[in-house]
Parts: C-alpha cells; structure tokens; sequence
C-alpha cells in the first residue's frame, strides 16, 4: 500500500498549530517551512505536547494509559518483573488552602521534578490526577521494589519547595505499588487497582509510607528444587 | 454454611477434573448437596468426563442468554455442575466483568448447596488465583513426579504470599505406593518451611487429604465416559477418593 500523499503544507492551516508550540515555550520546528522534514517536525512537537502535562512536564493521563496497555502486554509475554507505583502527595489540599493554588503548583512541579529523578530515564513517570502520579518501572526485580520506592519516598520528603520570597516548605508522598502479573495475560485497570489499594493502605497506616503488594513469586530456584526433590525422605518410605 | 473449596493444581493434566468430579460424587454419597462449577473458563473439559454435552452454560449466562437455573445441570453422580462450554476462550483474561460474572455466579447458587467446588485452569493465571481467591480452602492436587511437584509447590508459594493462606490441603493422585502421598506432602512442606515460612508472619501448613493410586480403573471408567464412583466404586482410586472426601471441612 502507498502513504497517503500529503497536501501541499501552504494549503494547511498551521498557524495554531504553530501558535500553541510558540505559546507552550517549544522551538519552531527545524528545516525550510514547509518542507517534509518541518511538517514532520511540527507533527512530532504537537504529538510530545499533547502526551505530557502542561503543569509538570511529566507524561500525561492519556500517555501514561497508552505506556500501561504496552507494558502489560510486554510482560504477559516476556515473563519480565514490571512495577507500577502509585503516589498520592499527602495534605496537598492543606497547601492550596494555606498557601494558595500558586504554591500548589510549585509543589506539584517540584514533586513532578523528584520523581523524575529518582527513576531511571526508561522508567515512566505520569501525572494522572490532581496531585496524584504514577510511575511505570519496567524490568523491576521484586527484590528491588522496596528499595526503588523508598528513594522516590525520601526524595520527596527531603526537598524543600519554595512557594515564595524565603517561603519554603516540605511535603511528602504516600506510595502504593504492585508488580504486573508475569506470563499472565491481565488488564491495565485491575493493575492499576492492586496499585491504588496499596496506596489506600500507605495513607491509612499514616501517610509518607511505601506499601507494595507482596510480590506473586511464582518462580522456584534450584535451590528450593534441589530440596523438593530431595530423595532422602522419599526413600523412608520405600 | 456453604463450603467453597477451589480444586487447583499448577500442572495441567494431574487429574483435577478427575478429583473434582469423584469427590462431588463421593460428597453426595455423603448426603450433602454439591455444585461443581467448571471455573477453568478457557480450557475446560468436565463436560468430557461426565459425558454431558448441554446446549446452555455459563457462557450463555455470563452473556444474559440464559439464567443460571437453566445452565445447572444434574451430573451422573448426584451433584449438580455448571458447565463453562465453548466459547469461554475470552474470559481467560482477567477483566473487571469476568471478575464480576464469577462472584455473581457464585453468590447466587452458594446458598443452595453445602459444597461448591471451583475446578480451576492449569497453571497459575490471574483468573485461576481470583476464582481461588473466592473459595474457603485451596486443595491442590499434585502427582509424585517433579515437574507437578514444582508446579505445585509454585501455586502454594503463590496462594500463601498473595492470599494469606495458611493452611491449603494437599490430595496425591498417581501414588504408585502407599504413602508416597504423605512423603510428597513432607516434602512440599520442608521446602515451604524452609524458603516459603521464614517470610511469612504465621506459618503456612499444608495438610493431606488423601493420596490415590494408579489405578487401571481410571482410564477404564473414563474410555466408557462415565464417573469412576458409578462405574467402579470398588476400585481402589475410587475408595481412595472417597477417603479423601470425608477429610474435607464440612
């Protein structure tokens, strides 16, 4: 099958489209206006602007959903470990009642900016609520889990966010967490539960707490089998 | 009170269907009221070994072409079944509808029985460990060879970190000598208390309800398609499950 060929780009109507760009601090796209290189350009700025938060930068609901849907399938077939976390900034509306929505958002970039650096950069961090985020950790080791959620936890706890002149303050994240069934074939809305159950738990047992779903450990090492096979006891019974 | 027992077994092909359908049958024996419920959605085949090919089941209620009255059958040994049929190959993945289909299925026929028996899939998919998830006691079937005991010891490891439980019940089928079901149950439990247990708060304890063994009589009752209870009650697999049947929780 042929692409479809394009109409020429002066017959488009771009300029909103390059206003938004203009307006969300993107560069114009690269290459001769009009060409297929700059059409390409502007096409894959628009696709980035419209898969992130305006507020944060981070991946949006609509991103984060697609990224999921991938990674659960990825794992059903790979049998690989793939975590899901899910946070919750605790007392947010506290802030936006005593400091106001300003400093609301400044705590909610700089928690978007914790987050993203204390992952990998192949780990997905999303907001998808009002100050709730998630983080996709693909090829997490269970082991790991814990580990990996209480850096992001103390990251948070140990940031000062400034809301204005000499104004700082500190908040910190309740985090839930569930490892996507391996070989299984599953849905992103029930892994998206097991996720908000565990956060539920974190904000019930207190609050700046990491609770993960006890991780279905379905593999047995050789060790364990050495001992299940073990002929000894076996032959008591002959 | 209803008991809700989930017939499991990691390994495919150890007899669970076997078990599932001669322990009602024994069960029945016993004056109690039994419903099997064919939970291995995907790839079910107990309506092979009652020999009963209905034209209504789960799939027509779980699709609202049917009542769940209408899909419960009288099976040959005096228990009741609720077939999954064909076309259930889309309810092998787990979703929020199937999920609730089999909790509405179950809380609407649980009052009506004394025993439920779930048999489940093979393996350890998300639908197996929700429908087991449902049930009271976990019994899983294992045979004495590696590869069931691996599969097996898996499901319990699983079960005991994902559901809490703490006491599943063992049934070993194949046993090709007595107490060859008890050494696998010892040995199951030593590995589970030595990696499984030190994690856990309370330990978990597996207990035997019967071993069974190799016995011709199977194959037989099954190339004549009938329930090995009604064919050959005397035959010693058939003893044997009826055992087994008296150690469950009533």
């Amino acid at each position: 099958m042929n692409a479809p060929s394009l109409p020429p780009a002066e017959t488009l109507r771009l300029d909103k489209a390059l206003q938004l760009l203009a307006h969300s601090g993107q560069a114009a796209p690269p290459g001769e206006p009009g060409s297929a290189d700059w059409l390409q350009g502007l096409v894959d700025a628009l696709v980035d602007l419209s898969s992130r938060d305006a507020l944060t930068g981070v991946a949006n609901r609509r991103n984060f959903d697609l990224a999921l849907a991938r990674e659960i399938d990825r794992v059903a077939r790979s049998g690989e470990p793939a975590l899901l976390l899910a946070l919750d900034i605790d007392h947010f509306k506290r802030v936006n009642d005593t400091y106001g929505h300003v400093a609301g958002d400044q705590v909610l970039k700089a928690v978007a900016g914790a987050l993203v650096e204390s992952v990998r950069p192949m780990d997905l961090v999303a907001r998808v609520g009002g100050e709730e985020f998630a983080i996709i950790l693909p090829n997490c080791p269970s082991a790991f889990g814990e580990t990996v959620a209480e850096r992001v936890r103390r990251r948070v706890e140990r940031m000062p966010v400034s809301v204005g002149p000499g104004q700082t303050l500190t908040v910190t994240v309740s985090i839930g967490g569930a490892f996507a069934p391996q070989w299984v074939r599953s849905t992103p809305g029930l892994w998206v539960e097991r996720a908000d159950q565990q956060l539920y738990r974190a904000k019930v047992l207190g609050r700046n707490l990491v609770q993960l779903e006890p991780a279905a450990v379905s593999v047995v090492s050789n060790e364990e089998k050495r001992l299940l096979f073990d002929s000894t006891s076996f032959q008591d019974f002959e | 009170m209803t008991r809700i027992t989930a017939i499991t077994s990691g390994k495919g092909g150890v007899g669970k269907t076997f078990v599932a359908a001669n322990l009602a049958a024994a069960l029945a024996r016993r004056g109690r009221r039994v419903l099997v419920l064919d939970a291995d959605l995907g790839l079910a085949n107990l309506d092979v070994v009652l020999n009963l090919f209905p034209k209504i089941t789960l799939h027509d209620v779980f699709t609202g072409k049917a009542t769940l009255a209408e899909a419960t059958l009288p099976a040959p040994g005096g228990f009741h079944v609720l077939l999954a049929g064909s076309g259930m190959v889309e309810y092998s993945r787990m979703t929020p509808e199937v999920r609730e289909q089999l909790q509405n299925v179950i809380s609407e026929v649980a009052p009506k029985y004394d025993h439920l028996l779930l048999d489940t899939g093979a393996g350890i998919s998300d639908v197996v460990l929700y429908t087991i998830s449902l049930a009271d006691d976990a019994l899983v079937v294992v045979t004495p060879e590696p590869t069931s005991m691996t599969d097996a010891y898996a499901t319990i490891k699983v079960l005991a970190t994902t559901q809490g439980r703490r006491e599943l019940r063992i049934l070993v089928n194949q046993v090709r000598r007595p107490g060859e079901g008890r050494a696998v149950r010892q040995q199951l439990q030593a590995v589970v208390d030595r990696y499984v247990n030190p994690g856990l708060d309370g330990a978990v304890r597996l207990s035997l309800v019967g071993e069974v063994p190799t016995d011709s009589a199977v194959r037989e009752a099954v190339l004549k398609r009938q329930l090995l209870l009604e064919a050959l009650p005397g035959a010693p697999a058939a003893v044997a499950v009826a055992a087994a049947a008296a150690q469950l929780p009533e």
